[in-house]
């Protein structure tokens, strides 16, 4: 596939410019708003109308609406907050985590819809703020229930004997307060800025094998279709799955705060 | 794959995708500050209060029917009693009644039995009395017949009552005196 990137000037292939379009409102300022983030408004916007109309009128027993909101809801409570946390725990980062899981879903989700095809979490800025949020909210969990404990149990794991603190520390500090807020960014971020990029690699391959390629290439466009039509159903997958993933690591980073010891 | 991306990072501008934009940054927080107020303040307690309210319902129904249960239970207790009050009672009224037909029957005995033996007593009085008054009204006929009888036989008229009633008497001593003696 790789040669046909730089062939004929049929070819359009993706480029890491689609994450940065056009300004559409106030180029320059610090509220600019561009295709992106007017994607990222409509998932927002999608997300609030499907939970205010799911929560509504919640009855005993649901009406079918009701039913599919209940169980992305008890997705998030059950599977996520109290599986990791708790019950008491659970209840009490259960806000955090949900919207943290629905967030990243309804942004993630926008990547494999048409007309939109690009994930809101394509752009760093999201993932980044929920990384951060993650990174806040498990460092306040430990230092509110107990700060020694939570430092000691961070940075100098028991069992160890101490000469070895002088290789640990080190590397717990880095692994603990560097490295998970950076991995949780780029885990997201990279998958959603690969999929998108896979996605139209495929179809603008299709599209040129279909219209300028000649004679029997035009055959190989039925497998660049078929691979694109795949990767979108595994894209709505890695959706879900990254959507979880990120509550999952979050809920667990917090469960590792509060426990008293490793 | 990773060719690609590179080759297509190497194509696009200058734009670092790890680099936020301030505007990134901003709409991001927003986002996330709205969609965490939602879950927060509305979403959450509307799920909280409906998993309270059917877990109260479930509670409700069982108690409900534990509540049933233990009525049904308790009537069936009382309708046991009852009818074990009532089979006692039935057989103390049995037993009543037997003795009751046992005390009648000694009852209608003992009268039967006295009024036989007053019967009796009255008919052995009254053939007593018969007897009496017919030995009382056969002596002075007789005696009467036998004055009569001498008084023809001896011309003698016997008028004097307390001559006759002697001779009478004396008369009659010697006929039971001759009976006797003849038996």
């Amino acid at each position: 596939m790789i040669p046909f990137a730089t062939d004929e000037g049929g070819f359009n292939g993706p480029t890491i410019g689609e994450f940065f379009p056009e300004a559409i409102f106030f180029a320059g300022t610090p509220f600019e708003i561009n295709r992106i983030m007017l994607i990222r408004f409509l998932a927002v916007a999608v997300l609030l109308l499907v939970f205010w109309i799911g929560t509504r009128r919640m009855k005993v027993i649901p009406t079918r609406m009701q039913s599919v909101v209940e169980m992305g809801l008890d997705f998030a409570r059950v599977n996520i907050a109290e599986d990791i946390l708790g019950k008491k725990d659970g209840k009490r980062f259960l806000p955090l985590i949900t919207t943290i899981f629905f967030m990243v879903l309804f942004l993630n989700i926008t990547g494999p819809i048409p007309f939109l095809n690009i994930a809101g979490t394509s752009v760093i800025g999201v993932p980044l703020v929920l990384a951060l949020v993650a990174y806040s909210a498990f460092i306040y969990a430990g230092v509110k229930k107990s700060p020694g404990n939570f430092f000691r149990n961070a940075l100098f794991p028991p069992g160890v004997p101490p000469f070895l603190y002088i290789i640990v520390t080190p590397i717990e500090f880095i692994s603990t307060f560097l490295i998970r807020p950076v991995t949780l960014t780029l885990r997201l971020l990279m998958n959603m800025i690969v999929g998108h990029l896979l996605l139209v690699l495929f179809f603008s391959a299709t599209q040129f094998f279909f219209f300028t390629a000649d004679g029997g290439f035009k055959l190989f466009g039925v497998g660049t279709l078929v691979f694109g039509f795949a990767f979108t159903l595994f894209e709505v997958l890695i959706a879900l799955l990254q959507a979880y993933i990120f509550a999952l690591l979050t809920a667990v980073y917090i469960q590792l705060a509060l426990a008293e010891e490793h | 794959m990773f060719n690609a991306v590179i080759a297509a990072a190497a194509e696009g501008e200058t734009a670092n995708p790890l680099l936020p934009a301030v505007y990134d940054i901003v709409w991001s927080s927003l986002i996330f500050v709205v969609i965490l107020f939602f879950f927060w303040k509305y979403v959450l307690p509307k799920m909280q209060k409906l998993l309270d309210d059917r877990a109260e319902a479930i509670e409700g129904n069982i108690a409900k029917a534990d509540d049933a249960q233990r009525k049904a239970e308790a009537a069936l207790e009382q309708y046991t009693a009852q009818l074990a009050d009532a089979r006692a009672e039935a057989g103390q009224i049995r037993e009543q009644a037997r003795a009751d037909g046992h005390k009648i029957i000694a009852e209608h005995k003992d009268q039967a039995l006295a009024e036989a033996a007053r019967v009796t007593s009255s008919a052995k009085a009254q053939i007593e009395a018969e007897r009496q008054a017919a030995v009382v009204s056969l002596r002075s006929e007789v005696g009467t017949l036998a004055i009569d009888l001498a008084s023809g036989v001896i011309g003698e008229s016997l008028t004097d009552d307390a001559k006759a009633s002697a001779i009478v008497d004396r008369f009659l001593a010697d006929l039971e005196a001759s009976e006797k003696a003849a038996k």
